[in-house]
């Protein structure tokens, strides 16, 4: 996956734990919290979507890396790299 | 079989609990002993008539897309949609104390007018109240089993008023008798007044079917008519259980939604269960199918809460089967939809002591039930109107019923009065959910499925 296909694994993610939440004009930048409404439990699933599709175990101390979409790239980008981008949808 | 979770109980908590963990592919089974799901929500068919075991009304109703509401919540980590449960809401719903009636509905415009009519000098106060409640955090400023009794005056200085608004709380979730613990009155205060009521059309079916659908989908096992016998403890640890035709389940973690004392019991540690942990309110409830709807008698309310007396006396009977001095009314005709119920409907709930039910020959058990809800609803047809002239089908449950088809000692529909708000309990990998962790009511229950599979099977795994 490239840094590109990182976020539109994530969007896909939050689309699928948050259908109602609109995902196209997320500033990369600004924590996901503060554009949509994201709650800790969405974190959670956010995590155990990311395991589920791509086998990546994201401990709990590193949650907070996962607070904006450019955190979630430089965080995930490791792990992805030799990835293909799935979708969360038809899981 | 090992798995990596079993879940005692078929119930809201049960299921919900079951679903978000086959949902990321934990090997779960869900083991209930009935041959139905949904432990005190269920329903049932009769006289070729379709009930719903509890349900008169969902709490936190909220329109789709609404943020930060337990509803949005639970729909969302469940993947459930709002509209697939076809919520109805409430046309309004009223409280009846003496010389005393208030409405609400779901806009808490209407129940703040309301209050600014009966109790003008009250405002402020309630005001500060709205604001207390939608700050609380648990375990913030207060412990969370403080007595609401307790702490109302700080913000309320008319009696009546503070009666108005813990009537319908008590009633809709309190294991303690005479009171309420501060942490539910807000949850319920919220759930109730500041989101609001609804029904699915279809009743509880509606929901069950979506739960139990999702929970297949995700490919969860469901284990029926074969309950837990006990829980298997090893060193102070859970290792599995045992079901009632012997066979053996292995796991390290099981969540009970069985209650604190029952899930003890499983364990073999009646022993650390103490008496005050045990529950004992419980209720009748009677269902009358009416050949004609209540709106044409004039009756609109979805759900009326009533005491014919104040304080509320809120505690099984010290001297009778029952209490009728207050209750629920509720009718599934008040609700707006575009399928209502075809037939009228009136449900009355009020107070009974399970003990001296359980105690009943079957001639008299029979013969008590007619004549207590009898008694029950000329009370409460002194407050709406008296509906028996126009009943074509009538069914009681009593707290023997109760207890039999949920297994809660005492038939206690709303557990133990000491909530274990974090799940645990003295056996490791032992965790409870449902009533006894502390969150009641239908959506109650959902989110604490919820929760305490979150924090015990997916976050710390
Ligand atoms: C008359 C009545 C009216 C109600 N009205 C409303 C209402 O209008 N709105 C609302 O929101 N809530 C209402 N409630 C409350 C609501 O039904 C409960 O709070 C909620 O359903 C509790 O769910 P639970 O999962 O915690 O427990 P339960 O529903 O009690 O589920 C526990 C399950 O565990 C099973 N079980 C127990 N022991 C074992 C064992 N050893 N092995 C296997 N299985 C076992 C039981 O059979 C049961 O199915 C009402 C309840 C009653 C009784």
């Amino acid at each position: 996956m490239t840094r590109e296909e990182i976020i539109i694994a994530i969007k896909d993610i939050i689309e699928t734990i948050a259908p109602d939440e609109e995902t196209a004009n997320l500033d990369p930048a600004e924590r996901l919290r503060d554009q949509i409404d994201l709650d800790s439990m969405d974190f959670l699933d956010i995590v155990m979507e990311l395991r589920k599709l791509y086998g990546v175990q994201v401990p709990e101390e590193d949650y907070k890396e996962l607070a904006t979409l450019n955190g979630c790239v430089q965080y995930l980008e490791p792990h992805l790299s030799d990835k293909p981008l799935h979708c969360a949808a038809q899981a | 079989m090992t798995y990596d979770a079993i879940i005692i109980g078929a119930g809201m908590s049960g299921l919900a609990a079951g679903i978000r963990l086959a949902q990321y592919d934990r090997r779960v089974i869900v083991v209930e002993r009935h041959n139905l799901w949904g432990g005190l929500n269920s329903f049932y068919t009769l006289g070729g008539r379709r009930f719903d075991v509890g349900l008169h009304a969902l709490t936190n109703y909220a329109p789709p897309g609404t943020k930060g509401v337990p509803l949005t919540r639970v729909l969302r980590q469940l993947r459930l949609k709002h509209e697939d449960l076809r919520l109805g809401e409430q046309r309004c719903s009223e409280i009846l104390l003496p010389d005393l009636r208030m409405t609400f509905t779901n806009d808490f415009e209407h129940f703040r007018a309301e209050v600014a009519r009966a109790f003008p000098t009250e405002v402020p106060g309630f005001e500060r109240l709205v604001q207390a409640v939608r700050d609380y955090a648990i375990g913030q400023d207060r412990p969370a089993d403080q007595s609401a009794r307790k702490v109302l005056p700080e913000f309320l200085g008319d009696p009546l008023l503070r009666e108005a608004l813990l009537v319908p709380i008590t009633y809709y979730c309190s294991a303690r008798e005479d009171d309420c613990d501060w942490h539910s009155f807000v949850i319920l205060f919220r759930s109730m007044f500041l989101e609001g009521l609804s029904r699915p059309d279809g009743g509880v079916r509606t929901l069950l079917n979506l739960l139990i659908k999702r929970f297949k989908q995700v490919q969860g096992e469901l284990c029926m008519g074969n309950g837990v016998r006990r829980i298997l403890v090893d060193g102070g640890a859970a290792r599995g259980v045992e079901l009632e035709d012997g066979t053996l389940l292995e796991a390290e973690l099981v969540l009970s939604s069985a209650g604190l004392t029952e899930t003890m019991q499983l364990c073999g540690r009646q022993d650390l269960v103490r008496p005050a942990d045990v529950g004992r309110i419980t209720f009748v409830e009677s269902i009358s199918i009416l050949d004609r709807l209540p709106e044409e008698c004039g009756h609109v309310a979805a759900t009326s809460f009533f005491s014919t007396g104040v304080p509320l006396r809120y505690r099984p009977p010290s001297d009778g089967l029952v209490d009728v001095a207050s209750g629920v009314i509720s009718s599934p005709n008040n609700f707006v939809s575009d399928q209502p119920p075809e037939e009228g409907c009136m449900r009355l709930t009020f107070l009974a002591d399970h003990d001296r039910w359980c105690a009943l020959e079957e001639d008299a058990y029979r013969e008590a039930k007619a004549r207590e809800v009898e008694r029950a609803i000329a009370t409460a047809a002194q407050l709406t109107f008296d509906w028996r002239p126009y009943t074509v089908f009538q069914d009681i449950f009593t707290p023997r019923t109760i207890r039999h088809y949920t297994g809660h000692v005492n038939g206690a529909v709303y557990g133990s009065p000491h909530k274990r708000h974090d799940g645990s309990t003295q056996v490791d990998g032992v965790f409870l959910c449902g009533t006894d962790q502390g969150y009641l009511g239908v959506i109650g229950a959902l989110v604490s499925g919820i929760s305490m599979a979150n924090r015990y099977a997916l976050v710390s795994a």
